[in-house]
């Protein structure tokens, strides 16, 4: 086990490099430099092409690289942001909070969700109930996220005002408080609901499948004819069995919720990294945009490094290699 | 009684004849398609449903001409839906049932562009790794590999905003780059099976080349689930473009799109006043989706002999 886990590790490197790579060149094709919003009528251009000289502009490509790689990996240092002035890292840092905060209850309401749905669907299948349930599997299939965050911002948002349709807390609530917490929940509901419904498709059809399986296994039927109430059959039994496949999907569910992350975020402005991602590019903000997709790529690598391992740890065919 | 007995012998014999009929030959897989369309009614009113949508987008937006729809006449600025525009003007006073002609059009061709190029790439590629494997399998996957952990929708904003004099054809180019790899990934773990049976070894005894083995042998044998996943691309990649248009990411501005018309609903007051600005759009690629999707369903259902209705 130990050996793929430290072979997929290992694979990992070249793939950062690369990843780096591409990020450091997409940097290189944007027009301006950090120096260009400096540029103004009184401002000597002799000055600026001294500073230019003196940041290693001038410098070869391949030096110039190693120098921003150097800088990130030595002392975290990511450049500076023109809109917001300050350290691209302190800026990042204090967005990814936010999405965090909103990738949990995301997740939480994804299990909260698909669980019972797929555990019942499974457990009645052909019934009415699992009907139900396979044309909810359809539906969240095939909505595209956008229209579905419009859809329920339109009517849960504007129309019925349950929810806040725009930013991440109220203003003027102290920090640190409960009614802080219970203002920054509130704000995330509908985004969580939206991403949360998106990511059960999987985790429902295949916990479905699970237990119809199951209910023709030896270990079930054994259950049953020791006597053990057919609830408690469901509950401990089948529950726990079908739970290793949703384990093993862990880490795409993490990485499919940073992917959904500049959808939501921006559709409902609230105010995490993909919203700041789109928020960069848009006032060309370039130090801040090439630092979030490195930090995806990276953040998104270590996603299926997980589940990779989790699929490792539960699946003993793999095991055994 | 003896023309009765010779009817029944008739009967008996034409039954026989048809049920050997029917067991002895193997149906095409069109027939399959056929047969479950028959059972399932629900995807027949899909595929009609597509069918009308495709042809009145495709057929409208070759009536209508793009400059004349796109001009601004600042006279019919949110123009509310009415006798002189169906479905109302959005805020350069543009016919929002023009543009959504057009730019379903758009997004179709887009779609259908990018799920071509994408599984040319990805079957030619897929029958390669998968009949040869070896190394140049290995460094083909690795590739899939590192593609597929990029954080793809990102990548694709930056390339769009760092391309100079961007247009249709990059965004088509940029979207390729990043979505063949599904389909090699299919294809080759269909090749790499269809592989091990006989009539692929008694090919290669007979000296068959491999290109003929590849493209005549083995790819119709696994046609039916490439063209189960064209479809199913097909509707992820529009809905992929028309995401990305919404962000203002897609296509040129100048461009209508689906994607850009369901973007009005975040201009101020629209998303509750001014409803005929997003939501016919919204609605329309709500409803593609849907219905691709299920067409695609029940064609999936109809190449796997375990799952079929019909």
């Amino acid at each position: 086990m130990w050996k793929t886990i430290l072979r997929r590790v290992l694979l990992m490197i070249p793939q950062i490099i690369i990843l780096s790579i591409i990020v450091f060149i997409l940097g290189q094709m944007m027009p301006g430099d950090p120096f260009t919003g400096l540029i103004t009528p009184d401002m000597d251009p002799l000055v600026i092409a001294e500073l230019r000289e003196k940041a290693g502009l001038n410098d070869p490509l391949p030096v110039q690289y190693k120098n921003w790689i150097t800088k990130i990996l030595t002392k975290g240092d990511f450049g500076l942001s023109y809109t917001y002035k300050m350290p691209v890292a302190t800026l990042i840092g204090s967005r990814a909070i936010n999405t965090l905060w909103l990738s949990l209850l995301t997740l939480v309401l994804t299990y909260l969700i698909a669980i019972p749905l797929g555990m019942y669907a499974g457990r009645y299948n052909n019934s009415a109930f699992d009907k139900g349930v396979i044309i909810y599997n359809f539906v969240s299939y095939a909505i595209p996220q956008f229209i579905l965050a419009l859809i329920l911002l339109a009517i849960f948002g504007y129309k019925l005002g349950w929810f806040p349709t725009t930013g991440s807390v109220e203003i003027g609530v102290q920090k640190g408080t409960f009614a802080y917490f219970l203002s920054k929940l509130h704000y995330m509901i509908l985004p969580a609901i939206t991403a949360a419904v998106l990511r059960t498709t999987g985790t429902i059809q295949y916990l479905r499948n699970e237990v119809i399986d199951a209910k023709t296994q030896d270990y079930v039927k054994t259950a049953r004819s020791k006597g053990v109430p057919i609830d408690k059959v469901y509950s401990h039994h089948i529950f726990r069995n079908s739970l290793l496949p949703i384990a093993a999907f862990f880490g795409f569910t993490i990485t499919g919720l940073l992917g959904g992350a500049v959808f939501i975020e921006t559709i409902f402005s609230y105010s995490g990294m993909g919203e700041l991602f789109i928020s960069s590019i848009t006032s060309r903000d370039y130090s801040v945009m090439n630092t979030l997709v490195l930090l995806f790529g990276v953040l998104t690598l270590f996603g299926s490094l997980l589940s990779d391992v989790i699929m490792t740890i539960v699946d003993p065919r793999i095991r055994i290699e | 009684m003896n023309k009765e007995k010779n009817l029944t012998e008739n009967v008996a014999s034409k039954i026989d004849k048809e049920t050997l009929k029917s067991v002895s030959e193997v149906p095409s897989f069109w027939k399959v398609i056929k047969n479950e369309f028959r059972v399932d009614k629900l995807a027949t009113i899909c595929l009609i449903m597509l069918v009308i949508i495709f042809t009145t987008v495709i057929v409208g937006s070759f009536v209508l001409d793009q400059d004349e729809v796109m001009k601004i006449s600042l006279r019919n600025k949110y123009k509310e839906p009415g006798k002189e525009f169906i479905l109302g003007a959005d805020i350069g006073g543009r016919s929002i049932a023009g543009q959504l002609l057009i730019g379903g059009r758009n997004s179709i061709l887009i779609g259908f562009a990018v799920t071509i190029l994408t599984s040319i790439i990805g079957v030619v590629m897929g029958l390669i790794v998968g009949f040869y494997g070896g190394k140049v399998d290995n460094i083909i996957m690795r590739i899939c590999d590192f593609i597929s952990i990029l954080p793809t929708t990102m990548l694709i904003i930056t390339f769009v905003v760092v391309i100079p004099k961007y247009t249709m054809w990059h965004f088509i180019f940029i979207m390729t780059i990043f979505y063949w790899v599904g389909m090699t990934r299919l294809v080759r773990s269909k090749a790499l099976s269809e592989n091990r049976r006989d009539y692929i070894n008694a090919s290669r005894i007979m000296g068959t080349s491999d290109l003929k083995i590849m493209f005549t042998g083995i790819l119709p044998n696994i046609s039916s689930i490439i063209i189960v996943n064209l479809i199913l691309g097909f509707a992820g990649n529009m809905g992929i473009e028309t995401g990305l248009s919404f962000l203002g990411f897609g296509l040129p501005p100048a461009t209508p799109s689906l994607g850009t018309l369901v973007s009005y609903a975040r201009t101020p007051g629209a998303m509750t006043s001014k409803l005929w600005l997003w939501l016919p759009a919204s609605l329309l690629i709500l409803v593609m989706m849907l219905c691709i999707n299920y067409v695609g369903q029940a064609i999936k259902r109809a190449s796997d002999a375990k799952q079929r209705l019909g």
